[in-house]
């Protein structure tokens, strides 16, 4: 499991009820890692501001990492962490390799609309 | 120290919040002074790049992200704020009392500033690098490696840590293609010989990667030979880039001294040229880059900005009399 402070998604049915229970999901998968840490910080602090969002994050070697690694969005990715932005069940941006806080703001206000009023 | 009440204002500034920044916050918050540390990207700095630290003395191993969340945690405790993921968007580091705006909107204020800013790996600057950045292009030889399974690859640089790199991703790789600048290495003589003598490395030395191409993903790369100035086109899997270091100083040119790598200038104390602001890691002019340095000088920063501020209250206490 990996050592952040957001929630885990660890099975393949906690993958499904995810997605299918949440309109916007955000998931990073990756590892421990330089490329990885930042950008679960990153999530961890926008938690607050997008409520609207369920923010997750998997592990890339884990049993169901392939999950993500084999999406056909994540074919040309070969730098960690892969990170897959879900609307409606449906992928609508993939990242790969360590993000800022300004990109992933920028992805989450284009795909999910406006930040939730705090 | 004396408060105004106004929680935008602080005795302290930490610009930074890696080893040197944190180290900084710890003394400040244990010595009761209103601390804030800004700090642009995670906290940590480059120490959650480092997957384990081996030469922090009293820790036998740890990784660099749990050293750096203790580090925060200590921070924290003696009271010190820390804000993350925050921008710089304007300074003014002159008079008596400092004044920094955060993201455009939030203005903060402190008679002692500290620049712990750090540096970062350098880029290579070149068409294709940004957008095959993570589809071929990487700076982590730990974290990407596996995914150049049999493949070949390229490793630019000729420092340290291309060299061990360099072995480390022979792990992985058919083969690994060094292409470096000079014509000679700037490593230790026993990273060298370890490169040399591995079967899998081969060499493109005076040489430079001039462009990155490909189709989605990274496909091949231009290489200029530097003496004779040819271009050739090779096919390559992965190209990881070690070529050193630049400080974080760019924001701070014409306010503090720099010297001409843009390191910031500072006298024994780790005042800079500026009254009140103190510089401290691996952002001053220094030879040796390493955590305990970096802790070293933000304990050294510290205590000198206590000492700026006691005479600041006495002066402040004098005008008031
Ligand atoms: C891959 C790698 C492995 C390493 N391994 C080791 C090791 O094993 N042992 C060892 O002792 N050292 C190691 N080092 C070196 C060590 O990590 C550094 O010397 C140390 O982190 C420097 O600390 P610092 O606080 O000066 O700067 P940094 O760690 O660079 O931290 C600076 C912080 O300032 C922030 N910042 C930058 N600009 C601004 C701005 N304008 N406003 C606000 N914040 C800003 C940055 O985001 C960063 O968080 C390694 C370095 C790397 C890259």
């Amino acid at each position: 499991m990996l050592q952040t402070s957001l929630k885990h998604i660890l099975t393949e049915q906690d993958f499904q009820d995810t997605l299918r229970s949440n309109e916007n999901v955000m998931i990073c998968c990756g590892r421990m890692g330089p490329m990885c840490i930042p950008v679960y910080e990153v999530m961890d602090e926008l938690q607050g501001d997008y409520d609207h969002v369920a923010f997750r994050d998997m592990e890339f070697d884990g049993p169901i990492g392939h999950l993500i690694r084999t999406l056909p969005e994540c074919k040309s990715f070969r730098g960690l962490p892969f990170t897959v932005y879900f609307k409606n069940g449906k992928v609508v941006r993939a990242t790969t390799s360590i993000q800022t806080k300004d990109q992933v703001t920028e992805i989450l206000d284009a795909e999910y609309a406006a930040r939730a009023a705090k | 120290m004396t408060w105004d009440g106004n929680p935008n204002t602080y005795d302290v500034i930490v610009v930074g919040a890696g080893p040197a920044g944190l180290t900084a916050g710890i003394y400040l918050g244990r010595a009761k002074m209103r601390t804030l540390v800004l700090n642009e990207g995670p906290v940590g700095g480059q120490l959650v790049l480092t997957h384990e630290i081996a030469n922090y003395p009293g820790v036998e191993s740890i990784s660099g992200y749990q050293l750096a969340a203790t580090m925060k945690k200590q921070a924290s405790t003696f009271g010190c704020t820390i804000r993350s993921n925050v921008a710089v968007t304007n300074f003014d580091l002159d008079g008596e009392v400092k004044t920094i705006e955060v993201n455009g909107k939030e203005t903060f204020c402190a008679p002692a500033i500290i620049l712990a800013m750090g540096g970062r790996s350098r880029m290579l600057s070149v068409p294709g690098e940004q957008e095959f950045k993570g589809k071929g292009i990487s700076y982590c030889a730990t974290c990407d490696g596996d995914f150049f399974q049999d493949k070949d690859i390229i490793v630019v640089g000729g420092g340290n840590s291309a060299l061990e790199e360099a072995v480390s991703l022979t792990k992985y790789a058919r083969s690994v293609t060094i292409v470096h600048q000079f014509d000679e290495f700037q490593a230790f003589a026993h990273a060298i010989e370890e490169a040399r003598a591995n079967a899998k490395i081969s060499f493109i030395m005076q040489s430079t990667v001039t462009e990155f191409m490909g189709n989605g993903f990274l496909q091949s790369v231009k290489i200029r030979n530097l003496v004779s100035g040819e271009i050739t086109e090779r096919a390559i899997d992965g190209v990881f880039i070690f070529i050193g270091y630049v400080p974080n100083t760019e924001k701070f040119v014409g306010r503090v001294q720099l010297n001409s790598g843009g390191e910031v200038v500072v006298n024994s104390s780790l005042e800079t040229n500026v009254q009140g602001v103190y510089a401290a890691g691996d952002s001053i002019q220094k030879k040796y880059r390493q955590v305990t340095t970096a802790v070293a000088d933000g304990t050294i920063a510290a205590l000198s900005a206590i000492g700026h501020l006691h005479n600041h209250r006495a002066n402040q206490l004098e005008k008031a009399l």
